[in-house]
């Protein structure tokens, strides 16, 4: 428990949570999602989860970006918000 | 809607804020959350069953209802991308050939479709020329990526690590087959099928266990009642139930990911993957 | 200024929750897009998850992952030998404090490793939300067969006049 590094990983969480809900192209919508996942992994691992942070390494950021990207390579990418 | 939606949006917030202040601070060992129950399995997890890891102990013993049940909401999610995803193979309007020793593309109609031929090799619609470093780089790094997934629901006990991770690696390393080769030949290989039966064998062995359980006269999931069979004393059978339950959680993992990756990568039809 | 400081850092994981939280709120109820309305449900969920970890953290804790040494020795025995040594006191007294220490070092305290409990309730709930996030994925691809968009306005439109 590093509060320093904790601050920091927090922020970024913050950073791409908003630009995945704000980006106009779906693909990097999902993309972006994945990024989020990893620092809220990394978040948990320095929280001394470990079992979550590996969870949500494996799960999160590396299957439902698989699941999304998919998704969207069968609907559309432009959106209009 | 937009102003409506950030007005609610931030009444919420303003009111968990106000509340949030009101929780013990971050960090604090005496918060409500850490003095009730979780100092039980923190001190008692070794005696009962000889398991290091605390969060797998807690995972696959004291709550071992949760996770069977949890292991069937995901067996459930996976049937419901079946049924709402896949859809009977109409007759498809045509197909893309390739002519190997030529490099000719062919587009072919109705039903002459070459069968199992050696020059002519089935293509996608969006078809791009493999990637040859891709394709034997995954090739190469799937074994290691499957011996690293037994290793971590093996090793669940000592370190972190457990059915769920495991058989989410497990089944990662068949979605990355897909995605550097191409959807036909890994559904040639794990085929729908399996996949299904996979699922629902995981589910089977993770409630097969309990049901033992009941069978020599104790109650359901206690795996201490499995000694005569598994082996050691009380305390090692429980340690060992965990096992044989943790592969029963990667098992239907594996499958119901690699299923639900099937159908979405192909919106249901399993013919043209990603 | 320092106490300001401190209740900050005190409360920062709850803030970061909420603010998350409200994000993903946000993007369920506001966004028109059904694919941003699912990013924004995997957010939620990720923030919830966030405020239960946080709620385990203890300081001064590391991993729930109990020391042990080859193979496990259940506690209470470990507390029996150090008993039937400290009985044979002949010995001399180093030895008696030697096996005290060990005992000691073999018994658990709870302070010393964080809440497991948060732990496993959220792992399985990230395995269940990567299932619900593909079945509404699968749904979000069935409304584009079907309506051939996935803005809900036009959905809606579609609805109204068909």
């Amino acid at each position: 428990m590093i509060w320093q590094v904790e601050l920091i990983i927090l922020i970024l969480i913050i950073i791409c949570a908003f630009a995945a809900i704000k980006v106009r192209d779906l693909l990097s919508a999902a993309l972006l999602l994945g990024a989020y996942s990893f620092l809220m992994c990394l978040a948990w691992a320095v929280m001394g989860a470990v079992d979550v942070a590996f969870t949500e390494a494996t799960v999160g950021a590396g299957v439902s970006t698989v699941f999304c990207v998919a998704a969207v390579f069968h609907t559309t990418r432009r959106t209009k918000d | 809607m937009k102003i409506l939606g950030k007005l609610t949006i931030l009444l919420c917030g303003v009111l968990l804020m106000v509340f949030a202040m009101e929780f013990p601070n971050w960090g604090d060992p005496e918060s409500p959350a850490s003095t009730h129950l979780s100092p039980y399995f923190i001190q008692h997890t070794m005696e009962d069953t000889a398991v290091p890891n605390i969060v797998t102990s807690v995972l696959a013993d004291y709550r071992g209802y949760d996770t069977m049940f949890e292991t069937t909401v995901i067996l459930t999610a996976g049937l419901a991308c079946f049924l709402l995803l896949r859809i009977e193979r109409k007759k498809i309007p045509h197909r893309y050939y390739r002519h190997e020793p030529t490099g000719v593309t062919l587009r072919m109609e109705g039903e002459k479709y070459p069968k199992n031929s050696a020059v002519f090799q089935r293509m996608d619609a969006n078809w791009v020329p493999y990637d040859f470093v891709i394709s034997r780089t995954c090739r190469l790094i799937i074994p290691f990526i499957q011996i690293f997934a037994l290793y971590v629901v093996a090793h669940g006990h000592h370190s972190p690590g457990g059915g769920f991770q495991g058989g989410v690696i497990m089944g990662a390393s068949v979605i990355l087959f897909a995605i550097s080769h191409n959807l036909r030949t890994s559904i040639k290989n794990f085929s729908e099928k399996t996949a299904a039966l996979f699922s629902v064998t995981g589910v089977f062995i993770y409630a097969g266990t309990g049901a033992l359980c009941l069978l020599f006269g104790e109650v359901f999931l206690n795996y201490s009642a499995l000694a005569p069979i598994l082996g050691g004393d009380r305390v090692m059978a429980r340690s060992h139930g965990i096992l044989v339950v943790e592969i029963g959680v990667a098992v239907a993992v594996t499958a119901v990911m690699i299923w639900i990756y099937y159908n979405l990568s192909s919106a249901g039809k399993q013919d043209e993957g990603l | 200024m320092e106490s300001i400081f401190s209740l900050v850092l005190a409360k920062a994981n709850y803030a970061a929750y909420i603010i998350l939280m409200m994000i993903g709120l946000y993007a369920m109820i506001a966004k028109n897009n059904l694919i941003k309305k699912i990013v924004g449900m995997s957010i939620f969920q990720t923030a919830v998850i966030l405020f239960y970890v946080s709620i385990g953290c203890k300081k001064g804790a590391t991993i729930p992952i109990l020391r042990h040494h080859g193979h496990p020795e259940p506690v209470g025995h470990a507390a029996e030998n150090a008993g039937a040594h400290a009985m044979d006191a002949a010995h001399g007294a180093e030895k008696v404090v030697a096996h005290a220490v060990d005992a000691a070092h073999n018994a658990v305290h709870v302070a010393d490793y964080i809440n497991p409990l948060p732990h496993v309730l959220m792992l399985t709930a990230i395995v269940v939300g990567v299932a619900t996030l593909g079945v509404a994925l699968a749904l979000a691809i069935r409304v584009y067969n079907t309506y051939g968009t996935l803005e809900e306005d036009e959905i809606n439109q579609q609805l109204r006049s068909g």
